[in-house]
């Protein structure tokens, strides 16, 4: 048989792991290592100093919280609308389905000050809220908002095709052995998207995190109130403090990597947990 | 055939124009757009005629301290206008483009026009706001610009802290909670001048807006009479935007003598009255008192006289752990 021999699309496994590591080398690996680089500079009291102040500590709460609840409603929301997209056929899918590309596509700094208006006090979103003592913009909600805003496209396009792949015959077979809509999603849905779904939230928080020009222009960038790492990077940066700023930098790189491995690992997990059953 | 001659003689005719075009970049801060847009195609006229070349400014506008970053990391600025001297200083000390003592380089210490910070409210200053007391009182909500970050807010915030330094027989503890209690009035902080500008006069945020004075005039012309009006305290601070020759940039390029004429042209007469109509004030007494119904007179301190010059303003109050970040750590 000559299928054994076939000829593979792309050349042999060395050369293509040569330049896949050349690759992430010079677009990932080496600004990481001149990032680390610039720690060079600074001992680790000075270290301790710049990355345990009050004031970093809770712009490392505020970016992490609020990227990982963005993330987390995203997750729902992105499911909901995958699944409509997916399932159903109305007037205006293809427009729907453009839509939700926007947010990858708009410079975020547009989509800050266009939210930070629409939320703001006297704008069209944000004068509904007024009177119930809601304020968004400008405050912590608004970096919320800003960060689901921009994180919505990772989960409905890892979703999306997961769910076009998904064999209707099974969810019929679960409402024929009796189970309800309730017990059908929870218990055959679910476990199936769920890997699929950990990849969107991964990407959608991992977006989150970086974020920086939608938020600078939402956020009241209040010290020890509505500060994200990020602007705090750039107030760093803008002073001339660069060691500070990589110091803040490796911190939140370091952090993030290790919540990225965790995720995958997580997916493993579910991957194989459901092989088993 | 022709089309194609056409377009090469064209193409021959621009590369034989840009043969005397020198081309400079002047790497300057948010407010200074509307003036120097003006004063560029003054200078290209007055060069013109004067050496028959032509001499076109590229222009390149942000935050202060993150434009001198951009400079000291390299970006090819031939001279730079920023808002303070601190930020000139920095490149200094961070690159050999230029020498320490560049404030030598032209009069006044090469601060050609001054301002200084005003107050910017709503139209019939509906919170009565008249002096910096007024700012501090439970109620009133001022915008101004993160210190750490804009050259403007630095003005500002070292307007404030002279003011009750001069107030309290010039006492730091009750400096300080001065400050404290007006940052506790601060909703917002941008990042830049014009951001706070935005943030005040689009977003309807504050009652008060702290800016430099050619701003505060820029927003008043803006935003349509009538809107805001323009509240000069009994006291503040001159603020002395300073301009420098990147000397290394400018030599190896061959553009020094121009790239010089361009910033001691901001001290002809043309440039100080260019200066005067975009509200700048300016240093020529002539035409200073020519447009003195724009600038009303009131009492100022300078950072050399108050603070003991730039470096030890930075080290006390907006360096890590200065009295800035005092005032949000308790």
């Amino acid at each position: 048989m000559s299928l054994s021999r076939h000829r593979k699309v792309l050349p042999g496994f060395r050369s293509t792991l040569g330049f896949t590591l050349l690759y992430l080398g010079l677009v990932v690996l080496v600004p990481l290592a001149a990032a680390f680089a610039k720690l060079g500079g600074l001992t680790w009291a000075q270290f301790w100093h710049a990355i345990a102040s009050p004031v970093t500590l809770a712009a490392y709460r505020l970016s992490f919280g609020a990227s990982f609840f963005a993330a987390l409603v995203n997750s729902v929301f992105g499911l909901l609308v995958a699944w409509v997209l997916v399932r159903y056929q109305f007037w205006g899918k293809k427009l729907m389905d453009a839509l939700v590309d926007l947010p990858f596509a708009l410079p975020t700094a547009v989509a800050g000050i266009t939210l930070a208006t629409l939320y703001a006090q006297n704008g069209w979103i944000g004068r509904w809220l007024t009177p119930f003592g809601i304020k968004i913009s400008y405050t912590s909600l608004g970096v919320f908002v800003a960060l689901t805003f921009i994180g919505l496209p990772f989960v409905v396009r890892t979703v999306q095709p997961v769910l076009e792949d998904f064999d209707l015959e099974i969810e019929e077979a679960a409402a024929s052995l009796g189970a309800n809509r309730f017990k059908t999603f929870f218990r055959v849905i679910l476990p199936m998207i769920f890997p699929a779904l950990l990849t969107g939230f991964a990407l959608a928080f991992a977006r989150a995190l970086g974020e920086y020009g939608s938020v600078v222009f939402i956020s009241s960038n209040i010290p020890l109130r509505t500060q994200i790492v990020p602007v705090l990077i750039m107030s760093k940066l803008e002073q001339f403090d660069y060691a500070g700023a990589t110091a803040l930098a490796v911190v939140m790189l370091a952090i993030s990597f290790a919540l990225l491995l965790a995720i995958n690992g997580l997916q493993t997990w579910s991957v194989r947990h459901r092989e088993h059953h | 055939m022709r089309i194609f001659l056409q377009i090469l003689a064209a193409l021959l005719l621009v590369a034989a124009a840009s043969a005397s075009d020198i081309q400079l970049l002047n790497v300057s801060y948010d407010a200074t757009r509307e003036f120097y847009q003006q004063y560029n195609g003054a200078f290209a006229k007055y060069w013109k005629a004067k050496t028959g070349d032509n001499v076109i400014v590229k222009m390149s506008h942000g935050g202060s301290g993150k434009q001198a970053q951009l400079v000291a990391a390299g970006l090819d600025a031939d001279v730079v206008t920023l808002a303070l001297a601190y930020d000139i200083d920095a490149i200094a000390q961070q690159t050999q483009l230029l020498p320490a003592a560049w404030q030598k380089q032209f009069p006044d210490d090469s601060a050609p026009y001054t301002s200084t910070i005003v107050f910017l409210v709503r139209s019939g200053n509906p919170k009565n706001i008249h002096d910096w007391d007024d700012l501090v009182k439970p109620g009133v909500s001022v915008v101004t610009p993160n210190p750490k970050t804009s050259g403007g807010a630095r003005w500002a915030y070292l307007a404030a802290y002279a003011y009750a330094l001069e107030k309290d027989g010039h006492d730091d503890a009750q400096a300080r909670d001065f400050m404290k209690r007006l940052y506790k009035n601060v909703p917002v902080l941008d990042s830049g001048a014009r951001g706070a500008t935005i943030t005040f006069a689009q977003h309807q945020i504050g009652d008060v807006l702290l800016s430099w004075e050619n701003e505060a005039y820029m927003a008043v012309n803006n935003y349509g009479h009538g809107q805001f009006q323009i509240i000069t305290p009994s006291f503040s601070i001159l603020a002395e935007p300073t301009v420098a020759v990147l000397d290394k940039v400018a030599t190896k390029e061959g553009k020094f003598v121009v790239a010089h004429a361009y910033l001691s042209y901001l001290y002809s007469d043309e440039g100080q009255e260019l200066a005067a109509k975009n509200y700048y004030r300016p240093r020529n007494a002539k035409i200073a008192a020519k447009y003195s119904d724009r600038f009303p007179a009131l009492k100022w301190v300078t950072v050399e006289g108050e603070f003991g010059g730039w470096e030890r303003a930075q080290d006390t109050h907006f360096a890590d752990g200065g009295t800035f970040d005092q005032i949000y750590q308790q």
